[in-house]
């Protein structure tokens, strides 16, 4: 049996095409992927996002047992801020990647992939049971209680404090959710209920994610629909967020990301703060930043005609010397771009942008070229 | 409510067929296309292809999966579309018109008749 959201019948009623992914009953679409990608691109979308997970890290060593298991510093978050963040494996290999938000001195929220909630849950608890000062953090999986969206695009600041109008408490920095920058987040009442609204997304563009209990989860949708609609704001599908996710060139957990793949090698060794004391996976990931990757997460086009390049599809170097390099992990039509865009891994002597390079498309090899990340950048 | 003309045959796999003498054209139904969305690329199978009913012979991409077109009946391809190769939206826009694949010369024009007919192809749909 497939899990459903907290949003399920708002699907339905708006006639979603809905498919499985990782174990939930997610929309793919509405309308479709290439009408909710544009949307999102010229004016805005709203996607469920209630299916991803929420953990709970809180007590007095809850910053340090969580900087014992990060790649990132979070060390580094102010109060009200958020970092992207990894969890590794003793191999360097990623657990997950995710959402680290300082709720308060003692209380951490990390927002996970939803495909990964067990696996996560059960990684931390086991390195709990490990942790010398145990018994001053603990680790809660609220997963269940919250449900989440996503509202991204350039006019989102136009209507959000339309949808979202009241700062809760007194810690509160910001005063609308408008004014919320990158990575910052703030908490917000609705219905009686604390919500937490976040400057964060997976688009590549501006634009927020609200987490609230799954109890009021509905009625912010339908308050961000109305709102947003004369915005032109559309629903948007789980279709539409792996295109945009892909024109920005962010990881996706199974794609990029696995137990046998680092955050070097996927290209997000940024997010690895190797100078803030030892972490899981902290030592294969030094030396691979000392003395490189045996393959790199690099972005390709398609540089003539073709079918768009899609996952598992071989990579083979450029004539005169053709041989399997590597394999397409990301792959698909760019709306934006209009041609073949995807992310694969091969040997760093490939990864090169500007390098010639083909794929293995049912058969036949199509020429592609290594380009610079990402394939799309929101105008500034 | 989705389009099945009433003057065409189909298969169970969504390719409909048109019949002129013994030469039938095939595309896919309005139900295909709205079921796979935006198409972005299509391949066609080559002229002078000998296909068997059945045999997959095009392929059909939209934004996010590739489906497998299979030839609803036997015969030698002697045209293909190169104007939906050239702009795959034809699918979507006119999957009975200019959205249409292929045409072959049928070895058999008898296989026409194990095809659906429109009332029954509407009503495998529309369930």
């Amino acid at each position: 049996m497939l899990k459903r959201t907290p949003l399920f019948e708002a699907h339905q009623r708006l006639g979603a095409r809905l498919v499985e992914f990782g174990g939930w009953e997610m929309p793919v679409h509405y309308t479709s992927i290439m009408d909710e990608h544009h949307a999102v691109r010229t004016a805005a979308g709203i996607f469920d996002i209630s299916h991803m997970g929420e953990v709970m890290v809180s007590g007095a060593e809850a910053s340090n047992f969580l900087n014992a298991q990060l790649t990132n510093n979070i060390g580094k978050l102010d109060l009200g801020q958020g970092q992207y963040t990894l969890m590794c494996n003793e191999r360097g290999g990623v657990i997950d990647d995710l959402y680290a938000y300082r709720i308060s001195s003692f209380d951490f929220l990390l927002v996970v992939n939803a495909s990964r909630i067990e696996e996560d849950v059960a990684w931390l608890q086991k390195r709990h049971d490990a942790f010398p000062e145990r018994g001053r953090v603990d680790v809660r999986n609220l997963s269940d209680i919250f449900g989440a969206v996503a509202v991204q695009g350039p006019r989102v600041r136009e209507f959000i404090d339309l949808a979202i109008p009241r700062p809760a408490g007194s810690e509160a920095i910001a005063a609308r959710a408008s004014s919320l920058r990158k990575n910052e987040f703030d908490l917000f009442g609705f219905a009686d209920e604390t919500i937490y609204v976040a400057c964060t997304g997976y688009t590549g563009e501006d634009g927020f994610e609200v987490i609230a209990p799954a109890a009021v989860i509905e009625a912010i949708w339908n308050q961000i629909m109305e709102a947003g609609q004369p915005y032109g704001l559309k629903p948007c599908g789980l279709g539409a967020r792996d295109t945009l996710r892909t024109e920005a060139c962010y990881p996706l957990y199974g794609h990029e990301l696995d137990e046998n793949t680092t955050p070097i090698e996927a290209g997000v060794g940024f997010f690895v703060a190797l100078d803030k004391g030892d972490f899981v996976g902290r030592s294969v990931l030094a030396e691979q930043k000392a003395k490189g990757v045996a393959k790199r997460a690099v972005a390709f086009k398609m540089t003539d005609k073709s079918a768009p390049p899609r996952p598992h599809y071989p990579i083979w170097s450029a004539a005169p010397d053709e041989r399997h390099i590597g394999e397409v992990v990301s792959g698909t039509s760019s709306p934006t771009l209009n041609l073949g865009i995807g992310l694969g891994y091969v040997p760093p002597e490939f990864a090169k942008p500007g390098t010639p390079i083909q794929i293995e498309i049912r058969g036949r090899r199509s020429p592609a070229v290594v380009v610079q990340k990402p394939f799309y950048k929101k105008p500034v | 409510m989705t389009n099945v003309p009433p003057d065409l045959k189909y298969a169970k796999t969504h390719e409909w067929v048109r019949v002129t003498g013994d030469t039938a054209t095939i595309g896919i139904t309005d139900h295909a296309q709205h079921e796979l969305t935006d198409v972005v690329f299509v391949e066609l199978p080559a002229k002078g292809r000998e296909l068997k009913a059945g045999e997959s012979c095009a392929v059909v991409e939209s934004v996010k999966t590739a489906s497998d077109i299979y030839s609803p009946v036997t015969g030698t391809v002697v045209e293909v579309n190169e104007a939906v190769v050239e702009n795959p939206a034809l699918v979507n826009t006119e999957p009975y018109a200019g959205g249409w694949f292929y045409k072959v010369k049928l070895s058999n024009p008898g296989d026409v008749g194990a095809l659906l007919g429109a009332a029954e192809y509407g009503q495998m749909v529309n369930q």
